[in-house]
């Protein structure tokens, strides 16, 4: 965190200041480390074997929060007697497919819910779609039920489920899988549980290296779990922060830049899945869920108006059909292998770097080479732009200038202080920023592009007749615009994403005004509010000092500025806080409402007391207890009965690529994790596959302090690249030893993607883990270089290949094997020759690809 | 690549990186355990170029002529008069030129003359430099009266001239021990270690030094007959220096150390040789114009490597931690012991 | 000069340089303990004052890539990776507070001992530092400096006017940190200002205020060496014993720094002087020497001419 969010860290010393014991579990050693009261190495990709290490310590030694475990999480719910856990299949859970390699997760349901599965037997269509996500926000339509036992003692109780699924996670396994000796980890384990309770309370970080792993959503859910174990979500000093990888990163899930998502966490809607409007809504909601979910309808419907403005009528469904419809796997890597095999024409490029920024940068490049258009919209001329005279393809002759027809249209784009809008960041806050400048020469702001772009497009099919136009001939594309360059008003737009009352053109002051009868419109339900009282609520900046510790007034948080989600569970079951020390919002008897020091996340005036009718749905049906209010069942899930394409609890599988056999299952890797077996995206051998000693050492990349991710931003600015000028790898001593290896001279990592050179630190902040009796070696390289800049050098990210999470589509770039070498590497065609003699020797040909689910497995 | 980028020597700050002189040297000092940054120096390294060690030269050497000349003016000796104060002529010029040249902006040279300022040796020695120049450049200048016509104006102005060179080259001869040994608290006044501990001595060594280079001189420019004094002069200045420099380079301790290896140290042992190889000249050769001049060259090569020599090993004390922080760490112990 | 500590001993500054009703000494407390080594100060300073860049070297000193003060880097943050503890004593009591903590410790949060949790088997330690010039209250730079181009500000903070450098470089000799250098191609010394051009106007000098953590703390001097000596006692409290503080003393060599520093480990591990002095405290001695040479020198003269009739 330190490294890499800096200026976020300072609340990190702050706490530390104040007497908080920071802990910082991580491969390398780094500035984190070197601050934190106790740093612990582990092995990359054994993250859930750690936290269910601690998951186990819990439920072992009944340390878990029992009364807020009881009252908020599913821990008394009773599952399914068809669910089969990985103790019984060898690392599967029941419902496994061999055929699609996903599962059919009926038998994962609560015990008298097996009839009402989500999306039944089409596991593999939601993985393609990157459907899990959404039925993990959303609550998945579960019932609501009563089928609890809440002494936990019922063998099928989510809590006995979990006791059993963890056992075998003891700190003899942990310190056998993750290279974390049992006394560490007993000080983590202790740290950590006596830090949370009534009086205290524990926050968890973690960094968006976590998501980029094949198991990435269930390294979170492993926290999750914990941190519900222990009471601390929904609670002040708790929760789970995730720091993302760039300003506004939040921003663009809320307001999605994702294939799969709509504004608000809606899904994309699919071809065959989301036949009509009803069907759509349906998916979203389900007529007996509790929570908020349920009103979907009012969010959708005023989304729609919102793009379709009167065009949008109850007759034509809201204009549903004027949206595009997913068929498959869109995501951006499958897109980038359809441009190699030219089945993708067009691409736009928006402050990403992919020839440097992600995963298998070769095939990155060699996909733009296939394009007939390519848009670049950046700072500078970043490789992505440029890779058609100077990449690293261009030497080895896989790109021939002169024959590559990718025609590449530069558009200079503003940066952030040349342009107005809001960041939205991990807290979930908007804060709005001015414009200091204006932009250089032909730079232009986002908002200008695409406005002027859509308006350009509409003059172009303005007396089109086509069927396939017509939505875009009818989108509410209207904003008023000023400046020499008609830069149209970015306030409009947030108040468009706030919503209003049509008739009455009113700013809504929360998505709980938003109707299904068209009379709303609304870019975005869960930023409604934004704009409350026409006022722009993002760009309100009373000093802290000015107003109570939780500083409602500085910026807006969605949603309806609730700085702490779920934080009905900082109040006891009756509505009184956990502690004095700890109270954020309570019931207020006398007034009869809940108030607090933040925005209560639950209905102002449902008492603590108040119990459903039978049968009642949607926000009625939640109990005056139910504190996670956008669950199905209002409960904090510790176990994930739907939503999860991987499973329901997390498991430790290995990386797709690792030295090591699973020591805890005979299903090696994530059996239903997303592959694209084909010639030009080879893996490296893992276990009990041969030849995985061909590549024996383990590599993880991550940032540094002093560069932007793929360095577009950093390596062009001289006061940056001065501070790390060179790309180089870490390597411990004994690994420099084992290979030769000299401090500050060259070394190149091979993988059976590419071979990158980097210049050498031997450094004892990297060390070897004793893992299951062998020595691993674990190498660290920077992101941050390719081809441009002030300071140029080989991308580590040219190093992975393509396998991704199954549940989000994120692609494993943050762990896999390679070998090291002393020296630079081949240049020219010889490095391809360099590679294929690997590969040569990994036996890694076209003709055999690691099945997803391991021999023995499932048994 | 810059001056930052100098290869870092081993280790990583925390054990000793470097112990003792090395480099074949004879070492005195007991090897020296000491922690540093990567080996890297505490202190800057002098910018200053072989320019301010030729001047360390021409201004002693100027000095030690104008005294000469003085002398010689007293005494009834011409030719050494005219000899000591064209020599200091001379060297005044080059001693201009080179720390002009030396400055990182020459053209703001006169910016020294904004100020005088008694804690800086330099502004000091601006002003002792500038007096001297005017009263050894009126010196000079007077010994072109014997060929300016004796009459009219200009005639008047021939004849007052004799006599405003002998006021000109005692006022120069006045400031002239000072122009010598200021330089001296130039570089002691530093935080180089090696200088800044040489301050008791350095100032014998320079005047030394310049004592010799103005005898060298006057036995090079006079006629044997008149170039006793300067002979004399020679001598003496040859042992001062030579004591001095031997204190330098043997009672310091570790700060010794940089006088003696290396570049330094080459430059004071040959320094050494001259030196006494042209005083042994100035004794021996009273007779002879060839061995005077053999002996003044000598003297005057010993004198520049004097000069250079102190020079190199301020260089090499600044670029060893070492130097820097181990006698500060006894400095400390010491302190606390007591 | 305008007193008996002109050259050395305590003293402020600003009033021997004879402001009168001078504004409180202002200064910066670096407090290297809470140091995340994210080098903004060092981006910060460059950006305000124009300071061009220091090169593209890798320097292989850990993450130090711009390896020392210089005309071109005016705060500088050094990184040591050290793979041994710190010291025997530290050691001494990192392993009573380890015993402590197993006696004491059941089930209890740590914060009896803060920071002592987990420390018996750190053998890796990365200091962090942001170096900066110390603008001393005896600042040796600015006692040399011929031409007046380096004075005394009114906070009490040492400044180089750039329009009056001659680039003479014998201040670059003269500071016991080897802080102020001449630029290549520029030909005049720069360092840090400590901000002369903000603190004026009551900002905060950039790398203060670019300083994430508080690491690098500006304020009046008084109250900065108040809150270091709180800082020291709580570090050591929470089994920090190696923390002190450096240049805070105005009795130490250089009257005590304007820029003073929270040290976890010796001073020359960072590339500091354990015990620097101002050269110019000897500076009388120095001219008395200088006075007596010259003599002899005069009395040489005298005695090789007198006598000697040609």
């Amino acid at each position: 965190m330190a490294e890499a969010h800096p200026v976020g860290f300072q609340w990190v010393m702050e706490a530390k200041k104040r007497g908080a014991t920071v802990i910082h579990v991580d491969p390398r050693f780094t500035r984190t480390s070197a601050v934190a009261d106790d740093y612990v190495p582990l092995r990359v990709g054994s993250d859930i074997a750690f936290l269910g290490g601690v998951i186990n310590y819990i439920l072992q030694n009944e340390l878990d929060f029992r009364e807020y475990v009881v009252a908020y999480t599913n821990a008394a719910t009773i599952v399914s007697e068809d669910f089969q856990d990985t103790e019984d299949l060898g690392g599967l859970f029941s419902g496994y497919d061999e055929e699609t390699g996903a599962y059919t997760p009926v038998s994962w349901q609560y015990q008298g819910h097996e009839e009402h599965p989500p999306s039944r037997g089409e596991g593999h269509i939601q993985r393609d779609t990157a459907a899990g996500l959404q039925q993990e926000v959303h609550g998945p339509p579960v019932p609501a039920g009563k089928n609890r036992d809440e002494t936990l003692q019922h063998p099928r109780c989510v809590y006995q489920i979990l006791k059993r699924h963890y056992a075998r996670y003891t700190p003899e396994v942990v310190e056998q899988v993750c290279g974390v000796s049992q006394k560490q980890f007993q000080r983590v384990c202790d740290a950590w549980t006596t830090n949370s309770g009534r009086d205290r309370t524990t926050a968890l970080v973690y960094s968006v290296g976590w998501t980029q792993h094949s198991v990435g959503v269930q390294y979170i859910r492993s926290g999750a779990i914990i941190q519900l174990l222990l009471g601390n979500m929904g609670r002040p000093g708790g929760g789970i922060m995730a720091l993302r990888g760039h300003a506004s990163i939040q921003g663009s899930t809320d307001i999605p830049t994702l294939f799969n998502l709509l504004p608000g966490y809606l899904p994309m809607p699919h071809h065959k899945q989301h036949e009509t409007f009803e069907k759509w809504v349906d998916a979203i909601r389900h007529p007996t869920q509790k929570g908020f979910w349920n009103n979907a309808r009012t969010y959708a419907v005023s989304l729609l108006k919102a793009y379709f403005g009167e065009f949008a009528t109850e007759e034509n469904d809201w204009g549903y059909n004027y949206l595009p419809r997913l068929t498959g796997d869109h995501g951006t890597y499958r897109q980038v292998l359809d441009m190699i095999d030219g089945k993708i024409k067009g691409y736009f490029l928006l402050g990403q770097n992919p020839a440097v920024g992600s995963a298998h940068g070769r095939a990155q490049r060699l996909g733009m080479a296939n394009l007939e258009w390519l848009v670049v919209r950046d700072l500078y001329m970043i490789e992505s732009a440029t890779f058609w005279k100077d990449s690293p393809e261009i030497e080895t002759g896989e790109i021939v200038t002169e024959e590559c027809a990718t025609e590449v249209f530069f558009m200079p784009a503003a940066s952030h202080v040349e342009k107005e809008g809001t960041f939205t960041q991990t807290q979930r806050m908007l804060q709005w920023r001015e414009k200091a400048l204006d932009p250089p020469g032909d730079c232009r702001s986002e908002l200008w592009f695409f406005y002027h772009l859509g308006r350009l497009v509409r003059e172009r099919i303005a007396t089109s007749t086509l069927e396939r136009d017509r939505g875009m001939r009818n989108i509410a594309w209207s904003y008023p615009t000023s400046g020499p360059h008609n830069d149209p008003d970015a306030s409009a737009v947030l108040k468009e994403i706030n919503g209003y009352d049509i008739a009455t053109s009113r700013p809504l002051s929360s998505y709980t005004e938003l109707k299904d009868d068209g009379s709303t419109s609304c870019g975005c339900w869960i930023y409604s509010g934004v704009y409350a009282d026409g006022v722009n609520q993002a760009a309100r900046r009373k000093p802290g000092s000015e107003q109570s510790w939780v500083a409602p007034e500085w910026g807006w948080a969605w949603p309806a500025n609730r700085r702490i989600l779920y934080n009905r569970a900082s109040a006891d079951p009756q509505g009184v806080p956990w502690s004095e020390k700890k109270a954020y919002v309570w019931w207020d008897a006398e007034k009869g409402e809940w108030t607090g020091h933040d925005n209560p996340d639950f209905e102002k005036t449902k008492p603590p007391s108040f119990r459903p009718e039978e049968g009642a749905v949607g926000v009625a049906g939640l109990r005056g207890d139910d504190a996670f209010i956008m669950q199905g069942d209002g409960k904090g899930w510790l176990y994930a009965p739907a939503g999860l394409i991987d499973g329901p609890l997390p498991t430790h599988y290995e990386p797709a690529e690792s030295p090591l056999r699973n020591p805890l299952y005979a299903q090696q890797a994530n059996p239903t994790r997303k592959v694209y077996d084909r010639p030009d995206n080879q893996l490296n051998p893992a276990p009990p596959e041969a030849h995985s000693q061909v590549f024996p050492y383990v590599f993880t990349t991550s940032r540094l302090t002093e560069h932007h991710t793929a360095g577009g931003m950093s390596r062009q600015l001289a006061y940056l690249s001065e501070l790390q000028p060179a790309m180089f790898v870490e390597v411990s001593p004994a690994l420099a030893e084992e290979r030769g290896l000299r401090h500050m001279g060259w070394a190149h990592v091979i993988t059976g993607r590419a071979a990158v050179e980097a210049r050498v630190l031997v450094t004892a902040r990297l060390r070897p883990l004793r893992i299951d009796g062998r020595t691993i070696h674990q190498i660290w390289l920077p992101y941050h270089w390719g081809g441009s800049g002030l300071v140029t050098g080989d991308s580590a990210n040219d190093l992975f290949g393509i396998t991704l999470d199954p549940n989000v589509l994120i692609q494993e770039s943050k762990v896999g094997t390679c070998d090291i070498r002393p020296g630079r590497r081949p240049t020219g065609p010889a490095l391809l020759d360099y590679i294929a003699d690997y590969l040569r020797r990994a036996g890694l040909d076209a003709s055999h690809y690691a099945p997803l689910e391991t021999p023995g497995a499932g048994e | 690549m810059s001056r930052k980028s100098e290869p870092a020597r081993a280790g990583n700050g925390h054990r000793p990186q470097r112990k003792g002189g090395g480099r074949g040297d004879r070492v005195m000092v007991p090897p020296a355990d000491f922690r540093s940054y990567y080996g890297r120096p505490v202190i800057k390294p002098p910018v200053w170029t072989h320019d301010v060690a030729a001047y360390l030269f021409t201004g002693g050497l100027a000095a030690g002529a104008a005294l000469v000349a003085a002398g010689a003016d007293l005494t009834g000796r011409p030719a050494l008069r005219v000899t000591g104060r064209v020599t200091a002529l001379a060297a005044l010029g080059a001693s201009g030129y080179l720390l002009v040249k030396d400055l990182g902006r020459p053209e703001r040279f006169l910016n020294m003359l904004r100020v005088a300022k008694p804690t800086s040796p330099m502004s000091m020695g601006t002003w002792i430099f500038s007096a001297f120049s005017a009263a050894a450049g009126v010196a000079a200048a007077a010994e072109v009266a014997p060929w300016l016509p004796r009459d009219g104006a200009v005639g008047l102005a021939a004849r007052a001239l004799p006599a405003a060179g002998r006021v000109g080259g005692l006022a120069a001869a006045a400031t002239a021990p000072a122009l010598a040994t200021y330089t001296a608290v130039l570089f002691s006044d530093t935080a180089n270690p090696a200088w800044h501990a040489a301050y008791p001595r350095l100032p014998f060594v320079f005047a030394g030094s310049a004592l010799a280079s103005g005898g060298a001189a006057g036995m090079i420019g006079a006629p044997v007959r008149e170039a006793g004094p300067a002979r004399a002069l020679a001598v003496a200045g040859a042992a001062l220096e030579l004591t001095a420099t031997h204190g330098v380079e043997h009672r310091m301790g570790l700060l010794s150390e940089p006088y003696r290896i290396g570049k330094a140290g080459r430059l004071l042992r040959a320094a050494r040789l001259l030196t006494a190889a042209g005083a042994a000249g100035a004794l021996l050769g009273a007779r002879s114009r060839v061995v005077s001049t053999l002996a003044g060259a000598a003297l005057l090569a010993g004198s520049v490597a004097t000069r250079f020599g102190v020079f190199e090993a301020g260089k090499t004390a600044a670029e060893d931690p070492k130097y820097t922080v181990v006698p500060q760490r006894e400095r400390l112990a010491a302190r606390e012991g007591a | 000069m305008a007193g008996p500590n002109s050259l050395f001993g305590p003293i402020d500054p600003a009033t021997d340089a004879g402001y009168v009703d001078a504004p409180p000494r202002m200064g910066f407390f670096t407090d290297t303990s809470v140091c995340i080594g994210c080098k903004a100060c060092e981006v910060a300073c460059k950006e305000w004052n124009a300071v061009p860049d220091d090169g593209f070297d890798l320097l292989g000193m850990s993450y130090d890539n711009s390896g020392e003060l210089s005309a071109n880097t005016w705060r500088h943050v050094a990184f040591i990776e050290q793979s041994a503890p710190p010291s025997e004593a530290a050691l001494d009591v990192l392993r009573e507070a380890e015993r402590s903590v197993s006696t004491q410790f059941l089930g209890m949060p740590s914060s009896t001992l803060p920071g002592a949790t987990g420390r018996e088997d750190r053998d890796l330690r990365w200091l962090m530092m942001s170096n900066v010039c110390k603008h001393c209250t005896h600042a040796g730079c600015l006692d040399v400096c011929p031409t007046g181009a380096l004075f005394r500000s009114e906070f009490g903070t040492v400044v180089v006017q750039e329009d009056i450098c001659n680039g003479c470089g014998y201040c670059v000799s003269a500071c016991p940190y080897g802080v102020i250098d001449r630029r290549e191609g520029d030909g005049r010394a720069w360092k840090c200002t400590l901000c002369y051009d903000r603190i004026g106007e009551g900002m905060t000098p950039a790398c203060a205020q670019a300083c994430p953590t508080q690491s690098i703390q500006y304020g009046e001097l008084d109250e900065l060496r108040d809150r270091a000596a709180k800082r020291v006692e709580v570090l050591h409290q929470r089994g920090v014993p190696e923390a002190r503080l450096y240049g805070h003393d105005p009795t130490d060599g250089v009257g005590g720094d304007g820029a003073f520093f929270l040290l976890l480990d010796e001073p020359e591990v960072y590339g500091l002087p354990p015990d620097p002095v101002v050269p110019t405290r000897d500076l009388p001695s120095m001219w008395k020497h200088a006075g007596v040479a010259a003599l002899t020198m005069a009395a040489a003269v005298a005695v090789a001419f007198l006598g000697r009739r040609p």
